[in-house]
């Protein structure tokens, strides 16, 4: 198996395919890589030639910045958010929706799993009312 | 969506122009104001205002890293106290909401 950017070690799949197993590759940039690199989407990633290999890490190195360096900025980019005191960054404190989405319902996503409350009523009842 | 970068950032002209003044004069006295959709730039570095929320003033330092917000962002217009009966979510909000509201 292919080693491309660190750890990652993309399977038997599609080479398009298994470069999205990287962390900061999409289908987009994984097809734009391999244009640059001026290899075929459908090869296998195991029946790559080591030179391909080397090609492709090396322009994934070159232009995009990909899994822990950019995992920290992100979590930078937050910590900044939730250093300044301003709004975003104190719904990120909370683990509430930062981007003016409803809390009533939904927002599960940031919430977690339902905690239930006695007598809450949801939107459904609230209409039958 | 976002703002056109063709029109640069919204400031109000009128805060830009007492920043200024400010600034010029050398008075460090904070700056009083409801104008909450003021972006902040650069020139705002290193002045205190007080912003409202529609109640009262939030003191507020700008920083460096604040340059590109809304000055609104930076007062909050709502206070959560907690849930009723949700005794575990009182004592944590009172513990968290201590620090930001000296802020």
């Amino acid at each position: 198996m292919p080693r491309i950017a660190g750890i990652d070690v993309p399977s038997d799949k599609r080479i398009v395919i298994a470069l999205t197993y990287i962390y900061g590759i999409g289908p987009y940039r994984s097809r734009q890589i391999l244009k640059e690199a001026g290899i075929g989407e459908s090869i296998r990633a195991k029946d790559l030639s080591e030179g391909d290999v080397t090609k492709i890490a090396s322009i994934i190195e070159r232009e995009y910045v990909v899994e822990g360096q950019l995992r920290r900025q992100a979590q930078q980019n937050i910590a900044r958010l939730r250093d300044i005191g301003c709004y975003r960054g104190s719904r990120h404190r909370r683990g509430l929706p930062a981007r003016g989405q409803r809390t009533r319902t939904n927002a599960r996503t940031r919430k977690g799993p339902k905690k239930t409350v006695a007598g809450k009523k949801g939107v459904k009842e609230m209409h039958r009312g | 969506m976002t703002r056109s970068a063709k029109k640069g950032p919204f400031v109000e002209p009128k805060l830009f122009a007492k920043v200024m003044n400010a600034k010029q004069s050398g008075n460090t006295a904070p700056i009083r104001t409801w104008r909450r959709r003021c972006t902040i730039v650069p020139e705002f570095v290193g002045h205190t205002f007080e912003i409202h929320n529609g109640k009262m003033f939030h003191k507020v330092f700008v920083t460096e890293e604040m340059v590109g917000h809304k000055l609104g962002e930076f007062s909050p217009t709502r206070v959560f106290r907690g849930h009723s009966g949700h005794r575990k979510a009182e004592a944590a909000a009172a513990a968290g909401a201590a620090p930001p509201a000296a802020g």
